[in-house]
């Protein structure tokens, strides 16, 4: 079976100095926006300061919600899954669809005061190795709980952006190798990474691996 | 437990912060082995950004990152021109005579004749606010990268003195704002870093129980009935009156409710007295309100103040980034906040603190929390659990670690390393 090589990174966030007040606005920025900045809203949003039991799972839906008081917008947007998209200009058309339409369905213009406008930020993704390697699925027990939060959103949230058919790393790295780990795919498949904060989820993961594998897995895994 | 004394820094914030979060720190720096970094400001002792390089330095250099710390030196009139800079990038409309804008240049020519071989031959150069802003022009043969890194609000600035000193500030590689609604269209990449507290420092160690019961007993509070606290200038923006009202309103169902506010007018600000002077008239007569208003209060007096409190309010109705909502976080308060600025960042309804627009608003959640305890309890340790995660002084290093290793790097989206 090939290693797992634990990889860690850090987001950097530049502002663009764009923002929105209306929907429009928010379409029209939209359409031309660096494609940075649909990665940084739908994903770079879970690295940034969040509590446990997200609403929304996406700034453009939050935004929607909290600040245009836009409900059903807010609902329409954050049932797209960004994995879903090949890439960034497909999640961006999507984006525009779903607003498009909303547009088309109401006569409301709804805006937010001066000081909630949405604004467009964008992330730099800095991937860096960490020089562990895991050779045995059993050390993921181990090694999950002892993971950054940087480690854990590479591997199971910005993975789902690289990764062709859009599944996190651990998933790809169980189920890539042939026969047997099934079961624990389907458990991982089931974490929904948009409504928790990443400790939250380093923590569920944990929990999920010391079943699966459990702790004498681990220690014969580690004496072995 | 470890004998603290034998610890280093890092393996002290660590118990704070986490070890995983202090081992990513050490494999980002291990990425900038070889990297000078310099930070210049204006002053060693005092106020904010001091207080922060204070302790990012000594980290920066236990991460084994060639740091160092330099401070400009002016005189009187240096100080009152950057006095002006700072309350006019804040949006009051100040005209600075042009005999100080000459000291500005003159004093920043003459530190850089000093400084110069130091900040041309290093690889980072951190210039913290105004003061140094003109550092850069006299220093022709850098070879790093040159980073201003702005702590004031710029969401609205007076703008005769932004656009001077735009002129010093665009010729850098990047600029760093504590929020994006604080920053300033530029011609170069502009970083969003918020600001941290220092789980370390007087302001936030935690106290023993015995140590915050004399403080308040100090102030002739009763530390056996609810307390709520808001720690702040006597400032309009603050709404100390705001407070008030909304302390009367609840203290008709906690009739044992007492209130304290504590804090000072800034020394340059002749308003604070006016609304120091309306504060006390709004809270003659009723003995359960507090008005500290020396504004000499030793950081360890205000920490033990915010851990004494049950609640914590901050109804501002401008702010900044709102530390103050940040420490009585960490102290795992309930904070009951003004919708608005930084404070939106920190506080969510019924997770870690209310968000409110009114007294009334405020009154109502003072009532629910001493109506529900339990929630203060909860409400408090969620909000220590977030500060933990997003506030504290380790992210903030991180966040500057990645960003140099971004410019090194040619600022591209993605940068994979190693």
């Amino acid at each position: 079976m090939r290693e797992f090589a634990i990889k860690d990174c850090a987001l950097a966030h530049i502002a663009t100095g764009r923002r929105a007040q209306t929907l429009r606005e928010l379409r029209d920025i939209l359409r031309d926006v660096h494609p940075g900045c649909i990665y940084h809203h739908f994903w770079g949003t879970l690295m940034r300061p969040q509590f446990s039991n997200l609403e929304y799972n996406n700034d453009f839906a939050s935004w929607c919600f909290e600040s245009l008081h836009d409900s059903t917008a807010a609902e329409r947007l954050s049932a797209i899954d960004p994995a879903d998209y090949a890439n960034l200009e497909d999640l961006r058309q999507e984006l525009l669809d779903v607003i498009e339409s909303r547009l088309d369905e109401t006569e409301l213009i709804l805006f937010t005061r001066p000081d909630q406008q949405f604004s467009f930020v964008r992330s730099v993704i800095v991937v860096f190795d960490t020089y562990r390697l895991l050779a045995d699925p059993a050390e993921l027990a181990v090694a999950v709980p002892q993971m950054s939060v940087g480690s854990i959103f590479y591997h199971f949230i910005d993975a789902r952006r690289r990764d062709p058919v859009g599944i996190d790393d651990f998933r790809a790295w169980l189920c890539g190798e042939g026969g047997g780990y099934e079961e624990v795919c389907r458990k991982i498949a089931e974490v929904d990474p948009y409504f928790e904060s990443l400790h939250d989820l380093r923590a569920r993961l944990t929990g999920l691996f010391a079943r699966y594998f459990g702790k004498g897995a681990q220690l014969e895994n580690r004496n072995g | 437990m470890a004998d603290k004394s034998l610890q280093t820094l890092l393996e002290r914030y660590a118990d704070h912060a986490g070890e995983d979060a202090i081992q990513q720190l050490r494999q980002l720096a291990s990425l900038l082995t070889g990297q000078r970094v310099v930070h210049v400001n204006s002053t060693r002792k005092g106020g904010g950004v001091a207080e922060i390089l204070e302790k990012l330095v000594p980290l920066m250099q236990e991460l084994g990152i060639d740091t160092r710390w330099e401070v400009i030196e002016g005189n009187e009139d240096f100080y009152v021109c950057t006095k002006s800079f700072h309350n006019a990038l804040q949006g009051k409309n100040i005209r600075i005579p042009e005999t100080l804008l000459r000291v500005y240049e003159e004093v920043n020519a003459r530190n850089a004749e000093r400084l110069r071989p130091i900040l041309e031959s290093a690889e980072i150069v951190f210039i913290h606010d105004p003061q140094p802003a003109p550092l850069l022009r006299h220093c022709p043969n850098r070879i790093g990268k040159w980073i201003w890194r702005c702590h004031i609000d710029l969401s609205n600035p007076y703008r005769p003195v932004w656009k001077y000193l735009r002129n010093y500030v665009v010729d850098y590689d990047a600029s760093i704002f504590s929020l994006d609604a604080f920053a300033q269209p530029m011609p170069h990449p502009v970083f969003i870093i918020p600001p941290s507290i220092d789980p370390l420092s007087e302001k936030n160690l935690t106290l023993a129980a015995k140590v915050v019961r004399e403080t308040l007993e100090e102030f002739n509070i009763d530390p056996r009935r609810p307390i709520v606290l808001q720690v702040s200038r006597f400032d309009r923006f603050k709404d100390p009156l705001g407070v008030i009202h909304a302390y009367t309103l609840a203290k008709q169902f906690v009739p044992s409710l007492q209130l304290v506010l504590a804090g000072g007018g800034a020394a340059d600000d002749p308003e604070g007295d006016v609304v120091l002077s309306e504060v006390r008239e709004a809270a003659e007569g009723d003995p359960d309100i507090h008005v500290l208003s020396s504004g000499h209060y030793t950081d360890r007096t205000i920490n033990a103040l915010q851990a004494g409190a049950d609640i914590v309010l901050q109804k501002s109705l401008r702010e900044g980034f709102g530390l103050t909502v940040t420490e009585a976080m960490w102290k795992g308060k309930p904070v009951i906040g003004g919708n608005t600025g930084g404070i939106r960042l920190q506080l969510m309804n019924h997770r870690t603190g209310f968000l409110v627009e009114t007294p009334e608003g405020a009154a109502m959640r003072i009532r629910y929390l001493l109506f529900e305890r339990r929630r203060i309890g909860q409400i408090g340790h969620a909000a220590r659990d977030l500060v933990r995660q997003n506030f504290l002084i380790t992210r903030h290093l991180r966040e500057y670690l990645t960003l140099m290793v971004a410019l090194i790097h040619g600022n591209e989206d993605r940068i994979e390393l190693g």
